[in-house]
């Protein structure tokens, strides 16, 4: 088991290399940072701009492969660079990884188990009316796209607000208001009356997905031999279902986790651009707008360790639920 | 009663000739419900997006400057915009270059994973270990970010290679299950026939591999549209695909989504064509698959 893990963290830290570098590239080749200075008033003379991207490491004139090895020398410091504004990514990033990380977890718990329990309780149920309506509900969210699906919530809750409960129950901008003096309490129900249309909007479409996926395990599993065994040795239906169906279901729903964790991170990236918080993604966008190599590339590094720890996050998962895995 | 009875067994004695795969798989397609619809629904759609504009005398570049932010009306179907522009014939034009860039990306998305998942699959050794290197490099890397980054190479007018990029990052989940069921088939009595016969690879994969995997290319293709118009969507939305001049259905939504609380028609008419064309793509994706593959019913 070691042995396997090892391995697959070496050829997981080649990727993220190979990935990071070809993003920075793209990013350096892609992005014009000169542009910036071009319709400043008054404009600067072209050698105080030519100092201020050298500055930067962001000057086109430098060679490519030169400002490359500068950019990964930083990078293998610990060092991702300076923005256009001459700021340091790396102080920038580590504020706000902590908005995106806290955004992707809980749409993560929660799409994922109610993905489950609705896909398992479905399958249980088979051509029930729940089974039929969350067909019908996940087919239907399966097509709508995550900045339709916030754009749409942000409009009802503001309808819901006006109409149904007369006072600002959802609040659509931003992770906290600012400057409220209220206790804990009164921060804590101002935190998530911010969070729940996000969440809801990022663990929609895992939901969807998660439970078609589940269902049609749970359906393969709910014929197998162990589990009539399981019920003739005397366990209870539901007790032979939980601990033995929905454990066995589970382990290729695990491993399609890491692939999902991509999507998830590009959701995220919407919902924090529609809902204002201020995160990876919202920078991401920014960054791109504003021809800032170093934060693209330090952000795409950090998406590209985010999705490799998901993928090993999915083996150990796979070993804790498979024991034919640890041999 | 009697009478249709009698009709179709006439019938059934006039149809002897073995019906061929095409249309066993047509027959179980229309069967079901759902490919009904999805069909009926995806055609009325393509129908709207190509033959709607000529039933309006507006065109998506006219501006009505005695008609700013109207709600829809007898003159305007679907309102107007901030700009005096017409919202039906606006919404149209973005259906049809979101329909068409939908298409073609789900197109060249589809023949790149056959293509690489095949020559992975059947050329094992080092060509399978380098092309399964670059699927997982490009699984690695979020599509839309590298797109999003890509996006000034895409200037006005430059939808092609945006078609071309939004399809460099749709195959790899595909192109993994191609490669699975290559090396299968490798081992079957009749590509090893081939093989010992002297046939070139290349011939093998075209002739023998390919045919045999068209039922899961065909379904993928349909799945990789939906997959594609949502791409398009979003990256158009955030300003990333289709540039200013030439309008998506991403760029209509974002512009929307802006007076979508005191002009509805703006937001929710292009959100509902969007949700409705993609719904009725899976549709048309799950009954073709069921028709294909009728024991593996449901497989998701």
């Amino acid at each position: 088991m070691a042995g396997f893990l090892a391995r697959r963290l070496l050829s997981y830290v080649v990727l993220v290399a190979v990935a990071a570098s070809l993003a920075y590239l793209l990013a350096a080749v892609a992005l014009d940072p000169r542009s910036n200075y071009a319709d400043r008033t008054p404009k600067p003379p072209p050698g105080v701009v030519d100092a201020q991207l050298t500055a930067l490491n962001l000057n086109d004139k430098t060679p490519l492969l030169q400002r490359y090895a500068v950019w990964a020398g930083g990078v293998v410091r610990g060092d991702f660079g300076k923005t256009v504004t001459g700021a340091s990514v790396n102080d920038d990033l580590a504020r706000r990884m902590g908005v995106t990380f806290r955004l992707i977890l809980l749409g993560l718990v929660f799409g994922s188990l109610l993905g489950v329990a609705v896909g398992a309780y479905a399958a249980v149920r088979q051509y029930g009316w729940f089974d039929r309506l969350s067909a019908g509900l996940s087919f239907l969210v399966l097509a709508v796209p995550v900045v339709v699906l916030a754009n749409m919530l942000i409009l009802l809750a503001s309808w819901a607000n006006d109409n149904l409960f007369g006072t600002q129950v959802f609040l659509v901008s931003g992770e906290y208001t600012g400057g409220l003096e209220a206790g804990f309490w009164g921060q804590l129900l101002d935190r998530l009356q911010h969070l729940v249309l996000p969440t809801v909007s990022l663990s929609l479409g895992l939901t969807a997905v998660f439970s078609r996926y589940q269902r049609n395990m749970m359906l393969d599993v709910l014929g197998a031999d162990f589990l009539r065994t399981a019920m003739a040795k005397g366990l209870s239906r539901r007790r032979a279902l939980v601990t033995h169906g929905l454990r066995t279901a589970l382990i290729p729903v695990v491993t399609y986790f890491a692939f999902t964790f991509g999507v998830l991170l590009t959701g995220a990236t919407f919902t924090e651009k529609i809902f204002g918080w201020h995160g990876l993604g919202e920078q991401l966008i920014n960054s791109i707008f504003t021809n800032d190599v170093n934060t693209v590339a330090a952000i795409s590094l950090l998406a590209a360790v985010a999705v490799l720890f998901a993928a090993l996050a999915a083996d150990l998962l796979h070993a804790a639920l498979d024991p034919r895995v640890r041999a | 009663m009697t009478l249709s009875g009698e009709e179709l067994a006439e019938e059934a004695v006039r149809d002897v000739a073995p019906p061929s795969r095409l249309r066993v798989v047509t027959r179980r397609f229309f069967a079901s419900t759902q490919g009904r619809i999805g069909f009926a629904v995806l055609a009325l759609m393509f129908l709207l997006a190509f033959a709607g504009p000529l039933f309006t005398p507006w065109s998506y570049t006219d501006k009505d400057f005695t008609a700013f932010m109207q709600p829809p009306s007898a003159t305007h179907w679907f309102g107007t915009l901030q700009t005096g522009s017409d919202v039906f014939a606006v919404t149209l034009r973005g259906m049809q270059k979101s329909l068409v860039v939908g298409l073609l990306a789900a197109l060249v998305s589809t023949a790149l994973a056959a293509l690489v998942g095949a020559f992975a699959g059947y050329f094992s050794g080092w060509t399978d270990r380098w092309l399964s290197w670059v699927t997982d490099l490009l699984l690695v890397l979020p599509a839309f970010l590298i797109l999003a980054i890509m996006s000034p190479l895409f200037g006005a007018g430059q939808w092609v290679l945006f078609v071309v990029m939004l399809a460099l990052f749709l195959w790899m989940v595909t192109s993994k299950i191609v490669r699975g069921m290559t090396i299968s088939l490798k081992q079957r009595e009749y590509i090893q026939a081939a093989r010992f016969m002297g046939v070139p690879p290349v011939r093998i994969i075209a002739r023998h591999v390919l045919p045999n995997l068209s039922s899961l290319l065909i379904v993928d293709a349909t799945l990789n549209v939906s997959a594609a118009i949502l791409t398009e969507t979003s990256l158009s939305y955030f300003g990333f695909g289709i540039q200013p001049p030439d309008v998506s259905f991403g760029t209509l939504i974002a512009d929307g989504s802006r007076t979508a609380v005191y002009a509805p028609w703006t937001f929710w008419f292009v959100a509902g064509l969007l949700v409705v064309t993609v719904l009725a793509v899976n549709l048309v994706g799950d009954a073709l698959r069921d028709a294909f593959d009728p024991g593996a019913k449901g497989r998701r």
